[in-house]
This record gives structure tokens, C-alpha cells and sequence, in this order.
């Protein structure tokens, strides 16, 4: 029942119009970039750099000066190219990027993102550009599982954990659905092959639109 | 005549005092100038506050740096990088200090600073714990938090190639935050891994002029972080 990380990362990927700037945050945002559609013309943004991301190179063509906002290597396509930090950081507080697509903690009814701190006691806050992106890139797409590992919603009224920004979730890829978040609600747009409405409904905390 | 190109990257360093601001340029090991932070281990200089987007990895560059006491607060966005294991520790002993900054943020009010900007308004990280206690304001029917522009006494950069009036470019996604550090800080530090005559780097490719940089140091081999971190080295061994 549902979806794999590799089918929700194909869910997205079929949703990015051709032609589109797009930011993919660390984990399964990262899956986006192997599936999208045929004939579709997009690039990639990372916040260190680049723009032109490519895929993984073979260890042969790695380059320790050549990597993502994970920190992991990659290569830059032709027509790509380099900037710094502070224009890096305009194409994303400026409006400039289409789509940001981040993993997520929770979200709630209303768009609130938290996806950067648990605030547990001990833990060491890291927010990178996080906040950065949901502030400034016009449409913010959230991929995660429907309910945590341990049994927790994620779809919820109101976020516990710190937020990253308010109100500013577009959509929800999840193992169990496409939701679309807007002022008249929390729509549900698919359901994963299997999953019932009412499934879905009872995994989730807010009250969803059929 | 001009020329900043100075003898040894201990030179460079040689006058980074207690108490010092220094921002250090790099994103996880790509631009960092990890020669530079090891002669400033060497001088031993205390009470830093240290603007730079992560805390370093291992036990060598910024992670050592740390390690080694130097550092009384961090300014970053990322101080949890893969392998970073340092600052953790210190910062759960309450032995280090940190504000947390939005990485756009980070680098806006870097750039801030060097542009002679006091203060700025943005949109990153209202409504969230990283905005408490600040200044917003409502523009056009939405809240901005106020940040303030960040000076630094000392600029640590890494680039690709330099000429002696201090023009630079950079390699691939090591630009990073090496150009907008140099133009914040009161003295700026920069190794080269090559130096060239003046004329030779196109003016039309020139990414930080010359202007911002005060001192250049030739690192023809700097160490690479994650093969050092690889072999277990510690700074100083």
C-alpha cells in the first residue's frame, strides 16, 4: 500500500513544468532530479553555488570543490555556472526559483513548515537555508512520509516542533497522497494506489477536502 | 608599488589578536582555507568569534581550530556538518557559544557589511525562534525581521588564482562565501594556489577585484580536509 520514496520523488517530478528553476532540498528531494519526465528542460539550483547542478559523478571525475548543499559530489552540465553566496541567496529571497522541494518534520493545515530542529534538549539547531527558501521561492513542495517512524502524524493542526516559515506549504507529496494546501483547505489531489480517503483521513490530523 | 603578496602564511596571519572577529571563508571543506586556520592554531590567537558556515569536520582546519579553545562564538547556519564531532560536544557542555543564523541570512548580512549597510529587512525566519526578540517591520502587508550588517577584523579566504593587486578568482563551488567575506572585513586574508602576473586574469573574469584583498599568500598544495579527516590527523598532530 502507498508509495516508495522513489515513487513519491516521481510524483513530484512529473508536476515540474518544462523550462523550471528548481532547488532540491537534502534526502528524498534529492530523487526528484533521476525522474524527470523525457523532453522536460529543468535546472537545478544549490544554495552553495551552482546553477546547472548535473548528476553524481563516477570517483574518477569527483571534485572535493565541486558538491551540493549535502555536501555530496556532483557535476555541473553544460550551461551551468558559479556564483557566490550572496547571489546564490538572491535567486532564492528574490523570487528568482520556481520550485523548492524539502523534506519535512511536520506541516500543518494552514502551510506551517517545521523541518529543521526537533528543539529536544541536547539536540544542536542547524537550519542551512531552509528558511531562506520557504520565504523566498515561489512554490514550496514538501516531500515525506505520511506518519513519522515512530508512529507520529506529520500532517497536523498546529506544528510542536519550531517552524520554518508559516503558511508557506504549496503541496504535500506523501507516501499516502498529493495534498494541496490553499486557503479553502487541505485538498486531497491522489491517493496512493490502496489507500482509502478515509485511511488517509485517519492518518491525518486536520480535516482533509475530498 | 602594490603588492600583497606576502612570504608565508604565517606572515599572513601574524597580527590576528585576542578577541578578534574573523570570518573564515568555505562551505563544508570546499573553500576552505585550511593553511591559513592552521598557522592562526599556531599563533595561538584566543577569544575569537568566528563567522563561517559550519563548524568544520574532524580534528583538523575550523573543527581544530575549535578544538583547540581558540573560538568563543560562532556565528554559522550549518554548525552540524557530517563528521563534525567538535563543536557538538562543546556546545553540550555550554563551552561554546552559537548564533544560528539562516544561511541567506548569513551571507546577506555579510555582504551587508562590506556594502557599508548597518541593517536590512528580510522575510527568512519570521514567525520562528530565530526571529525572537528582533525588530520587524510591515512592508507592503507583510513582516520582515531586521538583521544587522556583520564587520570582521580579519577575512580568512581561500581562492583559485591571484595577481599582486589582489584580484581573484575562484574554483568551482568554492566561490562560496569568499567573495562577499573579502569585502567585509577590516584586513583580508587570502591563499592562492596560483599566483600570476597582473593582466594575466581576464578583467572581465576577475570575480573579487583587487580592491577587497589585503594580503595573498601562495598555498601551491592546499591539504584537502576530507582526506586528511580520512587518515585520522589531528591539528596539531
Amino acid at each position: 500500500m502507498g508509495w516508495s520514496r522513489i515513487e513519491m520523488a516521481q510524483k513530484a517530478a512529473q508536476d515540474i513544468p518544462d523550462g523550471s528553476y528548481v532547488n532540491l532540498g537534502i534526502g528524498i528531494p534529492e530523487l526528484v532530479a533521476d525522474h524527470v519526465p523525457a523532453g522536460i528542460e529543468v535546472i537545478y539550483h544549490t544554495e552553495n553555488g551552482l546553477l546547472g547542478m548535473g548528476p553524481v559523478p563516477d570517483e574518477a571525475n569527483r571534485d572535493i570543490e565541486l558538491i551540493n548543499a549535502g555536501k555530496k559530489y556532483v557535476t555541473a552540465i553544460p550551461g551551468a555556472c558559479y556564483f557566490h553566496h550572496a547571489d546564490s541567496f538572491t535567486m532564492i529571497r528574490g523570487g528568482h526559483l520556481d520550485i523548492s522541494v524539502l523534506g519535512a518534520l511536520q506541516v500543518s493545515k494552514n502551510g506551517d513548515l517545521a523541518n529543521w530542529s526537533t528543539g529536544k534538549p541536547g539536540a544542536i539547531p542547524a537550519v542551512g537555508g531552509a528558511m531562506d527558501l520557504v520565504a523566498g521561492v515561489k512554490n514550496v513542495w514538501v516531500i515525506t512520509d505520511h506518519v513519522s517512524k515512530d508512529g507520529q502524524m506529520k500532517l497536523v493542526n498546529n506544528c510542536a516542533f519550531p517552524l520554518t516559515g508559516k503558511g508557506i506549504v504549496d503541496r504535500v507529496y506523501s507516501n499516502l497522497a498529493i495534498i494541496e494546501i490553499s486557503d479553502e483547505g487541505l485538498k486531497v489531489r491522489e491517493l496512493a494506489p490502496g489507500v482509502s480517503f478515509d485511511y488517509l483521513q485517519e492518518q491525518s490530523e486536520p480535516k482533509l477536502i475530498q | 608599488m602594490i603588492n600583497k603578496l606576502v612570504k608565508s602564511d604565517a606572515e599572513a596571519v601574524s597580527d590576528i589578536f585576542d578577541g578578534a572577529t574573523v570570518m573564515i571563508g568555505g562551505f563544508g571543506e570546499a573553500g576552505s582555507p585550511i593553511e591559513l586556520i592552521h598557522r592562526l592554531i599556531d599563533r595561538g590567537a584566543k577569544d575569537l568569534t568566528v563567522v563561517s558556515n559550519n563548524t568544520g569536520s574532524g580534528n583538523v582546519g575550523l573543527a581544530a581550530l575549535i578544538e583547540n579553545r581558540q573560538v568563543r562564538k560562532m556565528i554559522c547556519s550549518f554548525p552540524r556538518t557530517a563528521g563534525s564531532v567538535v563543536f557538538p560536544e562543546l556546545y553540550r557542555a555550554g563551552e561554546i557559544e552559537l548564533e544560528l543564523v539562516p544561511q541567506g541570512t548569513l551571507a546577506e548580512r555579510i555582504r551587508a557589511g562590506g556594502a557599508g549597510i548597518p541593517a536590512f529587512f528580510t522575510p527568512s525566519s519570521v514567525n520562528t525562534p530565530l526571529a525572537d526578540g528582533k525588530e520587524t517591520r510591515d512592508f507592503n502587508g507583510q513582516t520582515y525581521v531586521m538583521e544587522y550588517g556583520i564587520r570582521a577584523d580579519f577575512s580568512l579566504v581561500k581562492c583559485h588564482t591571484a595577481d599582486r593587486y589582489g584580484n581573484l578568482t575562484y574554483h568551482r563551488t568554492a566561490r562560496n562565501f569568499g567573495p562577499i567575506m573579502c569585502t567585509a572585513a577590516e584586513t583580508t586574508i587570502v591563499q592562492a594556489k596560483h599566483i600570476v602576473e597582473p593582466g594575466a586574469i581576464d578583467p572581465e573574469v576577475v570575480v573579487t577585484p583587487g580592491i577587497f584583498v589585503n594580503r595573498v599568500v601562495h598555498i601551491a598544495d592546499p591539504a584537502h580536509e576530507s582526506i586528511l579527516v580520512a587518515n585520522q590527523e589531528r591539528y596539531p598532530s
